[in-house]
């Protein structure tokens, strides 16, 4: 228990990504089986332990602390679990195996739970009490997707994450045979059914690159604007991955209804009501659910469009060319003809000058760009350079004003790095988005420069500065948003250029932002 | 007497009427006694200034020679007006006292900030009986129990030593705090040389002319070299330095902060400390009851921070007790 709360501890403080991997290696490396196998699946939300509620806690704690202390220390900590750790009265500093831990949680009978509790409580010191707290109220908020947890076994084991990925959905905790794999044993067979299959991903090119290539060889299509999944279907189970293999099934059982047989399919997930494919922020209302009520299903209903076919009827055709996979997944669309399910279409083109026209002016406004496929490409693991390219759309572009700037982390220690910038609604600056690379080093120490000579205020970490610094921001797309007081939330946005031949009145005023929002 | 006729709270701060003198006013005043250097408490200005002999050096080097009109190195028990007054050590930081006032018989004790965990960089808190204590409450919530320095120092070092390429920048405030966690490291076996910020030179200099073996301490600038010199080293500044340029010159810093805050989660990420080290130079919740309990004075006074919670506390155990809102201090030292 101490070496997780050590490892919960490291992960909660550390803010960057790479930081967060090697501290996870370095616990992987450290940790005995089954321990690091309970740890990897609390961080990635596979334990299925008897929810611990807050009334519960607060029931245990009344019983050991004056009520008005507690009110006192609640008040100044901010956050239940830590209350109770601080000042939960036990003096001792006792260690418990974490497998031990998560067996009790996850047998204890509901009534004999509060005891069970309370005697662990009263063995542990703070820092593991909070990691106990945490992991028993199943929030650990340590900043670990299940990606970089993937990402970390696999540096560890020295594997391709696309292999950890695959196999993932067949292993459950403690997750001995994948430990035994990434030091060195063999590779865990997936039992499971519906199984996930390593995504085949794409480069990014541009016109130039082309040029050098023969269009005879590609095929084009639509890059839509949703969410890149794989669905399956297998003896009766269904399933939709995201393309590094987290299941998000639960959210969308209507896509699932929609499968064929026996069939793997690659392809993006939107909301379509009718034709009418609706802005990436509609889908949004739908990830991250457990379950989804019949209203939501009505009001944003779901729907997958095919890009690509893995397995048909229980066949696995990755190793054939996309023309081949593509023939067999238009038979098996039209055959199965279900209103959720659809093809995206191939574009006709001649040269590239022609497909450069198409994507300049795309038919629907869910349309991020253009992808290229080689007609020949068999279905590979992985970003290859070569078989794949997604030429996107350019970006939109804004002028805005700098209005804040927050100081960055790690190789950034010391450096603004972190900026909000604002656009104009009639005199005042709104803010509009935050935007943390795009800019070289050279324009990092300029922006830094300029955030130390023209702070007008301070709140912690954050400067307001002077708004008279004109930034050029680029941003893949915009949503309506009722979390951000401009109404606007930009998808993707970066600080493309510093315009400092622009006065901070010529910025761009959100009317003129607000028009590029999706009909 | 009645012993809660010794101290008044004026606008200026603690007042003793016997002796005409306050105890740590906030405000200039014509006769202050200090319990030790650290800006809310050692202010410039005063008319006459008594401390300890430690206490009035800080206070020159803070402000310059001309910090008061006349100053007084406390020695004994000195007779001031009708009040007898007499410093003891506080545990705090280097020169820091506690001060006792008697008046016919009647005792108080101003303990200003006060720690019992034995601390390298200075004298050890010594208890004295009395009918007033005047305690801190800066960790005053039951929240806050301090661990040990020494395993504090050594999640630092194990984190020196799993990021080898990286430098560890120590937050630490430049009187007390930073001479602790020095002297934590070379208890714990650290030889290295440790870079410090200009803005701790003077201070430590002086800790190492009164006795404190800080070890090699160099500055931590770039004169020469490059980033990669500090690769695996330990340094350590004032936390406002970590705004500044200054640490853009540490290769990918891991930013830690040496303070007794950093036992709440929220207080680390807010000011964006990757490695929060509980080392706090106040007595934490469970000393600060042990102390109460201990002296078991007639009346406690709470000042400086959680009152409340102390307060409470008291009302619980039977004793009398009550807050002295006083205003002004901050937290410089915790
Ligand atoms: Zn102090
Ligand atoms: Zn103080």
């Amino acid at each position: 228990m101490r070496d997780f709360a050590h490892l919960l501890e490291r992960l909660a403080f550390t803010p960057q990504r790479s930081g967060k991997l090697q501290i996870l290696v370095d616990y992987f490396a450290r940790a005995p089986d089954p321990a690091r196998g309970y740890a990897l699946a609390a961080l990635t939300g596979d334990l299925d332990l008897r929810k611990v509620t807050p009334s519960l806690l607060r029931a245990l704690v009344a019983e050991r602390v004056d009520a008005e202390l507690f009110r006192l220390s609640y008040e100044f900590v901010g956050d239940l679990a830590e209350t109770i750790a601080l000042i939960w009265p036990g003096q001792q500093d006792g260690d418990l195996p974490l497998p031990d831990v998560v067996a009790e949680l996850r047998e204890t009978a509901k009534a004999d739970l509060p005891g069970v509790i309370a005697a662990r409580l009263d063995a542990l010191g703070p820092s593991s009490r909070y990691a106990y707290l945490k992991l028993a109220t199943g929030g650990l908020r340590v900043g670990v997707s299940g990606r970089l947890a993937r990402l970390a076994l696999a540096e560890f084991g020295d594997i391709e994450v696309t292999e950890v990925e695959e196999i993932w959905h067949g292993l459950t905790p403690p997750f001995e045979p994948l430990f035994a794999w990434a030091t060195g044993g063999p590779k865990p067979e997936s039992a499971a059914l519906a199984p996930f299959r390593p995504v085949m991903l794409s480069t990014a090119t541009e016109l130039d690159a082309l040029r050098a290539l023969d269009p005879d060889d590609f095929a084009a299509e639509w890059k839509w604007d949703g969410i890149r999944v794989q669905a399956v279907s297998d003896g009766g189970v269904q399933r939709l991955y995201s393309r590094t293999g987290e299941d998000i099934s639960t959210a969308f059982p209507d896509v699932l209804e929609a499968l064929p047989d026996a069939a793997a399919l690659d392809g993006e997930l939107l909301i379509r009501r009718g034709d009418a494919v609706a802005p990436f922020g509609d889908l949004q209302k739908r990830l991250g659910r457990k379950q989804v009520s019949a209203k939501m299903r009505a009001s944003h209903p779901a729907a997958l469009r095919a890009y690509d076919l893995l397995v048909a009827d229980g066949e696995d055709l990755r190793g054939a060319p996309f023309t081949t996979r593509r023939a067999a997944l238009e038979a098996l669309v039209a055959r199965h003809a279900h209103p959720r399910l659809d093809l995206s279409p191939l574009l006709a083109f001649d040269s590239w000058e022609a497909l450069a026209d198409l994507r300049a002016a795309p038919p629907d406004q869910v349309i991020e760009g253009v992808m290229l496929k080689r007609k020949s490409s068999p279905y590979q693991a992985g970003r290859i350079k070569g078989p794949w390219f997604k030429w996107k759309r350019d970006p939109m572009l804004i002028d805005a004003v700098l209005l804040y700037a927050q100081r960055g982390h790690g190789k950034r220690s010391g450096y603004y790095s972190d900026f909000t910038f604002g656009v104009w609604d009639g005199e005042a600056l709104v803010p509009v988005g935050k935007a943390y690379f795009g800019f070289t080093d050279a324009e990092l120490k300029d922006l830094d420069r300029f955030v130390r000579s023209h702070t007008t205020d301070r709140f912690g970490p954050v400067r307001a500065v002077e708004p008279i610094k004109v930034v050029e921001v680029a941003f893949e797309g915009l949503n309506r948003s009722t979390r951000h007081k401009s109404g606007v939330a930009m998808r993707f946005p970066r600080i493309s250029r510093i315009r400092d031949d622009k006065p901070a009145s010529e910025a761009d005023t959100l009317a003129s932002l607000q028009a590029l929002l999706p009909k | 007497m009645n012993p809660a006729e010794i101290l008044t709270n004026r606008p200026e701060g603690l007042y003793c009427p016997s002796g005409d003198f306050y105890v740590d006013p906030i405000k200039p005043v014509p006769r202050a006694l200090i319990t030790h250097g650290h800006a809310d408490h050692a202010r410039a200005g005063h008319g006459a200034v008594m401390a300890t002999a430690q206490t009035l050096d800080i206070m020159s080097v803070r402000y310059g020679e001309s910090f008061a009109e006349a100053r007084q190195v406390a020695q004994g028990v000195t007779q001031v007006g009708d009040a007898s007054v007499s410093f003891h050590p506080a545990g705090h930081v280097l020169g820091s006292a506690q001060i006792r006032i008697e008046q016919q018989g009647a005792v108080a004790v101003v303990s200003g900030d006060y720690a019992r965990e034995a601390n390298p960089s200075c004298a050890s808190f010594e208890p004295v009986p009395c009918d007033i204590f005047v305690t801190e409450a800066t960790f005053g919530l039951p929240v806050f129990r301090h661990p040990p320095m020494a395993d504090e120092i050594a999640r630092l070092l194990a984190s020196v030593q799993a990021f080898p390429d990286r430098a560890h920048l120590v937050g630490a405030y430049a009187l007390g705090k930073a001479q602790r966690v020095i002297m934590g490291l070379r208890q714990a076996g650290w030889d290295a040389p440790i870079y410090i910020h200009g803005a701790l030179q003077q201070l430590c200099d002086y800790h190492i002319a009164q006795g404190v073996p800080l070890g090699d301490l160099r500055p931590a600038t770039v004169a020469r070299g490059s980033k990669a010199d500090f690769k695996g080293s330990i340094v350590l500044g004032p936390p406002s330095a970590f705004a500044s340029t200054w640490a853009q010159r540490f290769p990918d810093p891991v930013i830690c902060f040496a303070s007794g805050w950093m036992q709440v989660r929220a207080r680390a990420r807010q000011r964006g400390v990757e490695l929060p080290l509980i080392i706090s130079d106040h007595v934490d919740w469970p000393d600060l009851t042990r102390t109460i309990t201990e002296l078991n004075p007639e009346e406690t006074w709470v000042t400086h921070g959680r009152e409340d919670a102390v307060i409470r506390w008291c009302e619980m155990t039977g004793r009398t007790a009550r807050p002295l809102r006083l205003i002004g201090y901050e937290d410089e030292a915790d």
